[in-house]
């Protein structure tokens, strides 16, 4: 599907020179052929390495050997992995467009703070073991803080630092009820600092299950909104009168961007910067054409995300760092050269 | 509108433009709050009539929430035999009680709570953002780094993990300064670098967090929250010096800072050397801010909340420096007192308090913040 979208696109703009659509097509499969190569590195290594012949055997002609126990066992993760992670940089470019703020993230404006303190309410005060109930409170947290960033913070044309620090001051208030809850609750403790890191070990088949309709939702949305968003970005004024319904386009987007966060969280836990890193990155070789920097971000977000994954499986073998770890020791100096980098008249 | 009229006003005092040049209206308008002490040869000194009785009763709102405070706990002690035996007349075992366990973390209190108040409020004319405090600009998570590493690497002793959050607090300050400075450090580029920072701290924590035991694990997390519980005199002495030297350091640069809050070219106009004051009162606030963490942990929000209270009752536009350090001080020993009564003897540390308290008031704040249009 992602494939597919920009050949229908190049047929709606036919102002844009013929190179630069080819080139930018050529680059989305490129884009696939790496998002491929990285899965596969995903399956390969690990505690226990494997050859690409295992892998192949494991994943064509399973027949029960050692390795293709251990194939089986990373394909859940490595799948959850290209969905949370299409998912997040999904969220970010919609976030980023919806806002005009290249420094929106999911993360950020407390998305994710607010499904944390969801789901640490459930563990703690709901008695909520599995993953199917964490989906729902890590929804609920992830809308009703979603709407609050919003707000509090944008509703009356959003500037980046209004965003960022109404989110940032509402997870800091959200971090202190999840210190509380966890001072007082060792088992919450216990299972909660594993969760807040954000990381892909817990994935398996039913947890896969569980989240793909939201985020296939999710995807779907955030890819439609392309055109209307694409109109968004050159003003209310200017989208008005070319024919945008701007409320809905909003509301839409919000919701798409909440939808995806919620899953995709309630599945790894946190995970920051995802969503703000890989949608700059398209932006500067893509343009502003949102119609190819969501299906860019959509591949180049879970090469990203599998990237850190096994980029923290190397580093620590043979242990492993949570890849919401590396992706904030990565993604922060990142943003802080994107802070540099801009003039401060403009934010 | 009329917060502009009135720190053109009071700037126009600040430099030492005399009352005849001044217009009928503002003086009329300074003379409310702000009356002039003048002594001879010309010489005068402004006195904000309200800012100093705001100053007088926080510190004895202060002062008073300490002695109730120090009558707190397991064994209670009525209020005159706490300030009799504070005065040396008390019976022996009272002595022992408050001179020895409870005036040691009651000051610890006091100190933490001023030095937070005081460093907030450098920070928040500083970045020009009222959210601009040492909470959402990292350091906070930089001490935490410090104290996990030797709490979870090193087991260290209290001690160990205060020089930890000391050192974490003051390097995460550098890092913070260095990273945004271009050609000058700005409020904006300050916030959203102190906002980087702290998400990459966040991150670190959570390792640290998930590679010890639970035993550590459970310390680690009661330390991140801040708490007063078990504080002697060797914390005491330490913040004291630090504060008699800092606090009238700071606050004889807060006219250059008053200053600056009407933009740097302006008050380099004026004879202020911009960063010169600008890098001294970073760095004194960063000192403040990572003594105090060390001392009691990252207590969240009295960093952000104590201008922002101060500056509403002295309804005065500038910096408050020494109205938020009282009420820096007067809010966590009131904390403190709440989380003893409210939850028992040291049940929850003083950080869940602030922490509650202070997320109330945020929303409160960013909602009227936004609706006056000025963040």
């Amino acid at each position: 599907m992602l494939v597919d979208s920009p050949t229908e696109q190049r047929a709606e703009s036919p102002s844009a020179p013929p190179t630069r659509r080819t080139i930018r097509a050529v680059g989305l499969l490129v884009s696939v052929l790496i998002l491929v190569v990285v899965a596969l590195a995903s399956i390969a290594i690990g505690a226990k390495q494997l050859s690409l012949g295992e892998v192949w055997h494991g994943l064509f002609e399973s027949s029960g050997t050692y390795g293709d126990v251990v194939v089986d066992d990373r394909i859940s993760r490595t799948v959850l992995g290209l969905l949370a992670g299409a998912a997040l940089g999904l969220a970010g470019a919609v976030l980023q467009a919806l806002t005009r703020n290249p420094l929106a993230d999911p993360g950020l404006l407390g998305i994710n703070a607010g499904a944390s303190a969801a789901v640490v309410t459930a563990i703690t005060f709901f008695g909520v073991t599995s993953l199917s109930g964490y989906v729902w409170f890590a929804f609920l947290g992830a809308a009703t803080v979603g709407a609050m960033v919003w707000f509090l913070g944008g509703s009356r044309g959003a500037t980046p630092v209004r965003l960022a620090l109404a989110g940032t001051a509402i997870s800091a208030a959200l971090y202190g009820y999840l210190q509380a809850v966890m001072i007082m609750d060792d088992a919450a403790l216990n299972k909660m600092r594993f969760w807040t890191v954000g990381s892909l070990t817990s994935a398996t088949d039913s947890t896969i299950r569980q989240v793909l309709p939201f985020l296939v939702v999710g995807m779907v949305l955030a890819l439609a909104l392309a055109r209307p968003l694409n109109a968004m970005e050159m003003g209310d004024d200017t989208a008005k009168a070319l024919g945008a319904n701007l409320n809905r386009t909003r509301v839409l987007s919000m919701l798409a961007a909440t939808v995806l966060c919620g899953a995709a969280t309630a599945a790894c836990g946190p995970i920051v910067f995802v969503g703000l890193m890989v949608p700059h990155v398209v932006r500067s070789f893509t343009g502003p054409d949102l119609r190819w920097i969501l299906p860019y971000a959509a591949v180049l977000s879970p090469v990203l995300l599998l990237g850190a994954d096994v980029l923290g499986r190397i580093v620590a073998r043979p242990s492993e760092l949570q890849v919401g770890i590396v992706t904030a020791i990565l993604g922060g100096p990142v943003f802080i050269f994107l802070v540099r980098r801009r003039r401060t008249a403009q934010l | 509108m009329k917060t502009a009229l009135k720190r053109d006003a009071t700037s126009e005092e600040d430099s030492g433009v005399r009352a005849g040049a001044r217009s009928a209206v503002k003086s009329a308008r300074a003379s409310r709050t702000n009356s002039a002490v003048r002594g001879p040869g010309g010489l005068s000194v402004r006195l904000d009539v309200r800012a100093l009785t705001v100053v007088v009763l926080l510190l004895l709102a202060a002062l008073a929430a300490s002695v109730v405070l120090i009558g707190t706990g397991d064994f209670p002690i009525p209020a005159g035999d706490v300030l009799k035996t504070l005065l040396g007349d008390g019976n022996a075992g009272q002595e022992f009680i408050v001179n020895e366990l409870r005036l040691p973390r009651v000051l610890v209190g006091l100190l933490v709570g001023a030095s937070l108040g005081l460093g907030g409020a450098l920070f928040q004319a500083l970045s020009r953002n009222p959210l601009g405090s040492p909470d959402i600009l990292g350091l906070g998570q930089g001490a935490t780094a410090g104290a996990l590493v030797m709490i979870v690497l090193f087991s260290g002793d209290a001690g160990q993990v205060t020089v930890g959050a000391l050192v974490g607090g003051l390097a995460t300050g550098l890092a913070i300064y260095l990273l945004a400075w271009n050609r000058g450090v700005h409020g904006y580029r300050l916030v959203l670098v102190g906002i980087g920072m702290s998400a990459i701290m966040t991150a670190v924590n959570g390792y640290l967090l998930t590679k010890a035991d639970l035993v550590d694990a459970a310390r680690s997390v009661v330390w991140m929250t801040g708490s007063l519980s078990g504080r002697d005199w060797a914390q005491v002495w330490p913040l004291l010096a630090l504060c008699a030297v800092l606090v009238p350091l700071v606050l004889a640069n807060g006219r250059g800072l008053r200053m600056m809050e009407m933009g740097d070219d302006v008050s380099y106009a004026l004879g202020v050397r911009v960063e010169r004051v600008r890098l001294l009162l970073m760095l004194s606030a960063v000192l403040l801010t990572a003594a105090a963490t060390a001392a009691a942990g990252p207590v969240s929000f009295v960093a952000l909340t104590a201008p922002q209270l101060a500056r509403r009752l002295t309804r005065s536009p500038g910096p408050n420096l020494l109205p938020s350090l009282c009420m820096g001080a007067a809010l966590l020993v009131t904390a403190d007192w709440i989380s003893q009564r409210v939850f028992g003897a040291d049940q929850l540390p003083v950080g869940v308090v602030t922490g509650v308290l202070g997320g109330v008031y945020l929303l409160w704040l960013l909602v009227t913040e936004r609706k006056a249009g000025r963040i």
